[in-house]
């Protein structure tokens, strides 16, 4: 085990393509085939949603016209943000095989917070917005705390925070009820008007796709210099060259409009920065060890409660976020703030998106994703003049579909070795 | 019942010493009074029946348990190991039963758990190929270490837990039933690891019910009967001594069907 690693030598044979069983994607063809052999076993990444996407959005344009218009987009955007930033911070905890219930009364509260605080006891709008999320932090600290020294399931935690947080968001707004926040501020303007320059929008693009082929660039040239297998130039170029068109294209179409709400902007950067977190630190892969066998993760040496704790904060602090985004979409903090369906379209925005329920599995990508399956189906009900009612009633099924599709795809891993 | 309890002779450091450790699960007495010593270049074989402790004794040495009573001695120093990570952090590395493997990750996921490189950065490239380094050492078959556990057959899981006790260059390695999942080849794979260990001065405790492979490897072997210490034994023992010991009776299953057998073989012609 002291001798040296004796790569580079002039082996004829990769270091990980030793074994002739198993079956290596060669070139485009391959890379696609393996695509396919992959959904078909079970592991179906955010393919579903994409999908599902896909249908709900013909179906909606062929109702409405309007539907698929720059500007109708650029509105669902600003919608997305805020509920996306709280399904963010589900993901989390559904990674982690938990659930927080509470997240929609933690973003009220967080509204009523920066109301209170800002406008009633004139705060700087900035110390307001960090106190909010630092009692969001607080919440979620709570429940790991109940949690890991007692013992004190998720489910149950969070559902008594629900009504507590609840609580508290009333009492803080008292009698009057709801506080408006002022429209020329820039907490509201950002809600609700701030969009990227046109040259922002494109760059962003452009660096998104810069940063893909960056990535897959150095990846690949290292694992060659070490002897490992490794993607080809030309499929990185590729992937790279194809990302830049679509995200560019969207850009060029939504600018057609109003532009890319800044709102929507932060929530994506949030979903980088996660995904880089759950992807490519040791935190994330903590998250993944302890979602999938928590007593392995532990045996592993994991610290398994400050992971716990990490993510329940997290999911708070998103949560306190989301609300605060929504009080400035609505330009007012309000005792009705992050009740009614707010918690179940957070919930729900993650498993359509792809997180399962099962802990150990899921992206940072698919509260994005997710999120925008659920906006689509409220603006497109929406413009068809159609009530609520229906609107709760086609979420609801559609989440099941999601749940479906994940207990199936679950089932299809576990007999493909995949689980 | 001590058996031949005359020790080879201590030259080398002590690495693990057990004095009277005792292990209550409610009602239950899974060990009583353990005492059991491991120096470093020494393979301890830990046998006896199923139930007997084994498994126990090895999680109260990982962290994983702690014992109701009794003191655990490492380096010469009185440690406690309140949980996993200090176990692996005074370089206890455990290769447990049930193997303890996540089986949504893969395969250098698993084996470099918890000790990462370059927390904030994963070094993926590294891990990989320190991966099939470890992997190869121990003539692994595993076709490729980026799918996830849950695609490896038994002796496969096995060999990456295996490999993943290496990682850390431990100083007391402990193999609870490492060959019961492996085939032929691999099975002389471990064994000849085992025997690579000691070599580089690592103190070993290994469980198997397999009394060849324990008698290949093993230094001495410290038999448990429920619970409790019931001898300690040269590889040179007969196999009727240790099995007495392991069950507890001169007159015995195991025993009883040999005599057979040799008066079966008398009465032919
Ligand atoms: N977590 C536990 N809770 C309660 N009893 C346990 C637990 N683990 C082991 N035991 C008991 O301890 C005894 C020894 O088990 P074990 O150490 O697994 O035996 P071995 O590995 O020698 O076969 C058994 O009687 C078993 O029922
Ligand atoms: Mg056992």
């Amino acid at each position: 085990m002291t001798d040296k690693v004796t790569q580079n030598a002039p082996q004829p044979q990769l270091l990980d393509r030793a074994d002739v069983r198993v079956k290596h994607a060669e070139g485009l063809g391959g890379t696609i085939s393996a695509f396919f052999d992959r959904v078909r076993s079970g592991d179906l990444g955010s393919l579903p949603v994409i999908v599902g996407l896909a249908i709900i959005w013909t179906v909606f344009q062929s109702l409405n016209p309007v539907f698929l218009s720059a500007n109708n987009l650029v509105n669902l955007l600003f919608d997305c943000s805020t509920v996306g930033v709280i399904a963010l911070g589900i993901v989390c905890i559904l990674m982690l095989g938990e659930i927080d219930l509470s997240v929609g009364s933690v973003s009220g509260f967080a509204s009523a917070l920066v109301g209170v605080l800002w406008v009633n006891q004139g705060w700087p709008v900035g110390f307001a917005i960090v106190t909010a999320m630092a009692a969001g932090a607080v919440i979620g600290s709570v429940y790991a705390l109940l949690l890991n020294r007692f013992g004190m399931p998720s489910f149950v935690s969070t559902l008594a925070g629900l009504l507590a947080v609840l609580g508290l968001q009333l009492y803080l707004l008292g009698s009057t009820g709801s506080i408006n926040l002022p429209y020329e501020s820039p907490l509201v303007n950002f809600g609700q008007l701030m969009v990227m320059p046109a040259w922002v929008s494109y760059g962003l693009a452009a660096i998104a796709g810069i940063g893909i082929f960056w990535t897959g660039y150095r990846e690949a040239t290292r694992r060659r210099e070490a002897g490992l297998s490794a993607q080809s130039m030309a499929g990185i170029v590729a992937r790279a060259v194809v990302i830049v068109v679509v995200l560019e294209a969207i850009v060029f179409y939504l600018n057609s409009s109003r532009g890319i709400p800044w709102m929507f902007g932060l929530f994506v950067g949030l979903v980088v920065a996660m995904n880089y977190a759950l992807k490519r630190t040791q935190w994330g892969r903590s998250m993944h060890a302890v979602g999938g066998n928590r007593e392995a993760a532990r045996r592993a040496g994991i610290n398994v409660r400050y992971i716990y704790t990490t993510a329940f904060m997290l999911c708070s602090t998103l949560a306190a976020t989301g609300g605060i985004l929504a009080a400035a979409r609505l330009a007012s903090s309000s005792q009705q703030a992050g009740t009614g369906d707010v918690n179940l379209n957070a919930i729900a925005a993650a498993v359509i998106g792809g997180t399962s329920l099962f802990g150990g599995r899921g992206s940072a990508y698919s509260a994005l994703l997710g999120i925008i399956v659920i906006q689509s189906i409220a603006s497109g009900l929406t413009l068809l003049d159609l009530s609520s009612s229906l609107r709760y009633m086609i979420t609801g099924a559609v989440l099941a579909i999601a749940v479906i599709v994940d207990s199936l795809a679950r089932r299809s891993r576990v007999s493909h070795g995949r689980a | 019942m001590t058996g031949t309890s005359q020790e080879p002779a201590p030259a080398r450091e002590l690495v693990l010493s057990l004095r009277g450790i005792s292990k209550q699960f409610g009602a239950v007495s899974a060990l009583t009074d353990i005492d059991l010593d491991v120096h470093a270049g020494e393979v301890v074989a830990l046998v006896g029946d199923n139930g007997a402790g084994k498994s126990t004794l090895v999680k109260v040495l990982a962290g994983v348990h702690q014992p109701t009573s009794g003191t655990i001695t490492f380096k010469g120093e009185p440690v406690t190991l309140s949980d996993p990570a200090t176990a692996l952090s005074l370089g206890i590395a455990t290769v447990f039963q049930d193997l303890a493997l996540c089986e949504n990750l893969d395969v250098v996921a698993n084996i470099f758990l918890g000790k990462e490189l370059s927390p904030m950065r994963l070094d993926e490239v590294s891990m990989e190929i320190k991966a099939w380094k470890l992997l190869n050492e121990l003539s692994a078959r595993i076709p490729s270490v980026r799918e996830p556990i849950a695609s490896l057959s038994g002796g496969q899981r096995q060999t990456v837990a295996i490999a993943r006790s290496l990682l850390l260059d431990p100083k007391l390695i402990m193999l609870d039933e490492p060959t019961a999942a492996l085939g032929v080849a691999q099975t002389a794979e471990v064994l000849d690891l085992i025997e690579r260990v000691r070599e580089r001065g690592l103190g070993v405790i290994m469980i198997s019910h397999n009394m060849e492979d324990v008698r290949a490897v093993a230094d001495r072997i410290v038999v448990l009967r429920l619970g409790k210490n019931n001898g300690i034994f040269l590889p040179d023992a007969s196999n009727q001594e240790l099995v007495s010991a392991i069950t507890g009776a001169e007159n015995n299953s195991v025993s009883r069907r040999a005599s057979r057998r040799a008066q079966a073989q008398e009465s032919q012609p």
